[in-house]
């Protein structure tokens, strides 16, 4: 039994979502190969050759790998399938993107999003917004998975695997690149940060958010999130949106701040290990999942926090 | 240019869904159902592109149990021309909708398929993908705009840390995120007009599509709960304990 874990990284370092996938791959059990498929990608390919489980980087290495589009990696995936039973990728945007397009032409089922796993067929995967999880069995032959990165430890770097190159895949030339706008910060990402301070629509405005948050965040050196309605009030960007349909994180310690606590938003944050709530409505749902809560007006709590910490 | 439209019945978001007890699945007797939110914001992308005189005719898709049909007005009461119910009791998967929809597109030719990027029951992100990797169209994923031009998609899409903007060749699919648009409320007279919509019904087996389950659901359980911790009084406690008894800061 093979597993392919498909890389994610920027052709100059992996993504940290590459090593819980990985350690994913070692629950299933088999040989593990990485594939790196991206241009002038020998940095990402030689990071990837020291992840411990990894017994083989598969690189392939060619311009119209550059962006990785789903398209050409589908290509170039389907065309190395033979001989995998697993198939995997981060549940990220860029795995869930490329997945279910590579099951698809396996015709095969795709599981999405699994936190755990049962045996080599059976895995376990949150539904409706994470309130239900599901144990499911694929009768398929070849598995094609998402992983959700923060229900696996990362793996650690002590390896030395192997890289072959493997020759590319035509370009299918079916869509281009014209702009990549990475929002650019000094704070860790969300994802991988220990910290995380996240802002609601108690905060009132997108200028509440930044006055109030960021001074936390740096003192804390944390990352900052916010919550779907904060989002849609237009205070920041959708990429700090922490819920079922944003980012799902489980850091450290994680601090509230004027937000409810909706359901979907629960969904992104409940398996963090610290969870603190600042909120004035003390019938606010957050309370019911936060370790310390603390009923009081931010907008004297936070400055007050600033001081304290 | 024809825009083809899925929409999915789920349970209304708002909706705080329960586990069985017996494990076998969430308990869905007299729960309020509706459109999945992110096919709303697909329709009403693409009742928009109609009014602004780029698409000719939007066709909204359900695929499941008779009862789509109410999901399948609501499409038409935001502006949808028609609707087709493909109608069977099967629990459908994913991949299966995808081969439902590829056998629709062959039937109606439509030059874009605007769909939901991920359902809020099942939270798979799957259905697109697969209809533009079986129909081997390009797929731009996680819209948060679309701008239709000279055979072309121009398509923003929300990404991990930001925003990347993708060409691609139409045909082509295109799943919606949050911030695409905000869909309109259905008027009382509208949602009159739907009723006078066509509505056409398929099975599966007309369109010749297997839509057996791939995967099987073994059992489904509650998550574990997080229980509720302890209320602090003021700022100073609660560094306090987040420095000594949390040891997190």
């Amino acid at each position: 039994m093979a597993i392919l874990v498909i890389a994610e990284h920027d052709n100059t370092a992996l993504k940290a979502a590459t090593l819980n996938t990985v350690a994913a791959a070692q629950k299933i059990g088999g040989d593990i190969h990485l594939l790196v498929a991206g241009s002038n990608c020998s940095a990402a390919a030689q990071e990837a050759a020291t992840l411990n489980g990894v017994s083989l980087v598969k690189v392939a290495d060619a311009a119209h790998y550059q962006n990785q589009t789903a398209e050409n990696l589908t290509a170039l995936v389907i065309a190395n399938a033979a001989g995998y039973s697993h198939i995997l990728a981060p549940a990220t945007t860029f795995g869930k993107n490329l997945a279910p397009r590579i099951a698809a032409l396996l015709d095969v089922a795709q599981i999405s999003e699994i936190t755990g796993v049962e045996s080599a067929d059976t895995f376990v995967r949150p539904i409706y917004a994470g309130n239900a999880l599901a144990t499911v069995k694929s009768a398929d032959q070849t598995k094609v998975i998402t992983v959700r990165s923060t229900a696996f430890d990362a793996v650690n770097r002590e390896n030395a695997a192997k890289i072959d190159s493997i020759s590319p895949a035509a370009d299918t030339a079916q869509s281009t690149l014209t702009n990549r706008e990475l929002t650019k910060s000094e704070r860790p990402e969300l994802g991988a940060a220990k910290i995380i301070v996240s802002g609601g629509r108690g905060l009132g405005s997108g200028e509440n958010y930044h006055t109030l948050l960021e001074p936390l965040a740096d003192k804390l050196g944390a990352a900052l999130g916010a919550s779907r309605a904060a989002v849609d009030a237009g205070f920041v960007p959708n990429d700090y949106q922490v819920g079922q349909t944003g980012k799902i994180v489980a850091p450290q310690l994680y601090i509230a701040v004027g937000i409810s606590g909706a359901i979907q938003h629960l969904a992104g944050m409940k398996e963090s290990k610290v969870i603190v709530a600042i909120n004035k409505d003390p019938d606010a749902p957050i309370f019911q999942v936060a370790d310390y809560g603390l009923v009081a007006d931010l907008f004297e709590t936070v400055p007050a926090l600033v001081a304290a910490v | 240019m024809k825009i083809l439209v899925p929409v999915k019945r789920v349970v209304d978001y708002n909706v705080k869904v329960r586990v069985k007890a017996d494990g076998t699945g969430v308990d869905l007797a007299n729960v309020k159902m509706s459109m999945n939110p992110f096919d709303e914001i697909a329709i009403e992308e693409a009742v928009r592109l109609k009014e602004a005189g780029i698409a000719t005719e939007v066709i909204a898709v359900s695929c499941g149990v008779a009862a789509c049909q109410e999901t399948l007005r609501t499409a038409m009461a935001i502006g949808a021309d028609r609707g087709i119910l493909v109608e069977t009791d099967v629990d459908l998967q994913p991949l299966a909708v995808a081969k439902l929809l590829q056998a629709l597109c062959a039937k109606e030719q439509p030059q874009i398929v605007i769909c939901g990027k991920q359902a809020i029951d099942d939270d798979a992100n799957q259905t697109g993908q697969m209809l533009a990797a079986l129909q081997n169209w390009p797929q731009a994923t996680f819209a948060s705009k679309v701008v239709l031009a000279n055979g072309k998609a121009t398509v923003t899409r929300e990404i991990d840390g930001g925003l990347e903007t993708l060409e691609i060749s139409l045909p082509a699919v295109v799943s919606t995120d949050l911030r695409l648009n905000e869909p309109r409320y259905a008027t009382l007279p509208n949602i009159m007009k739907a009723k006078k919509k066509p509505l056409d019904t398929v099975k599966p087996a007309d369109l010749g599509v297997d839509v057996t389950p791939r995967l099987t659901t073994l059992k489904v359980a509650e998550p574990a709960k997080r229980s509720a911790g302890i209320r602090v009084a003021d700022v100073a406690e609660l560094v306090n304990k987040l420095k000594n008894e949390a040891k997190v800061i």
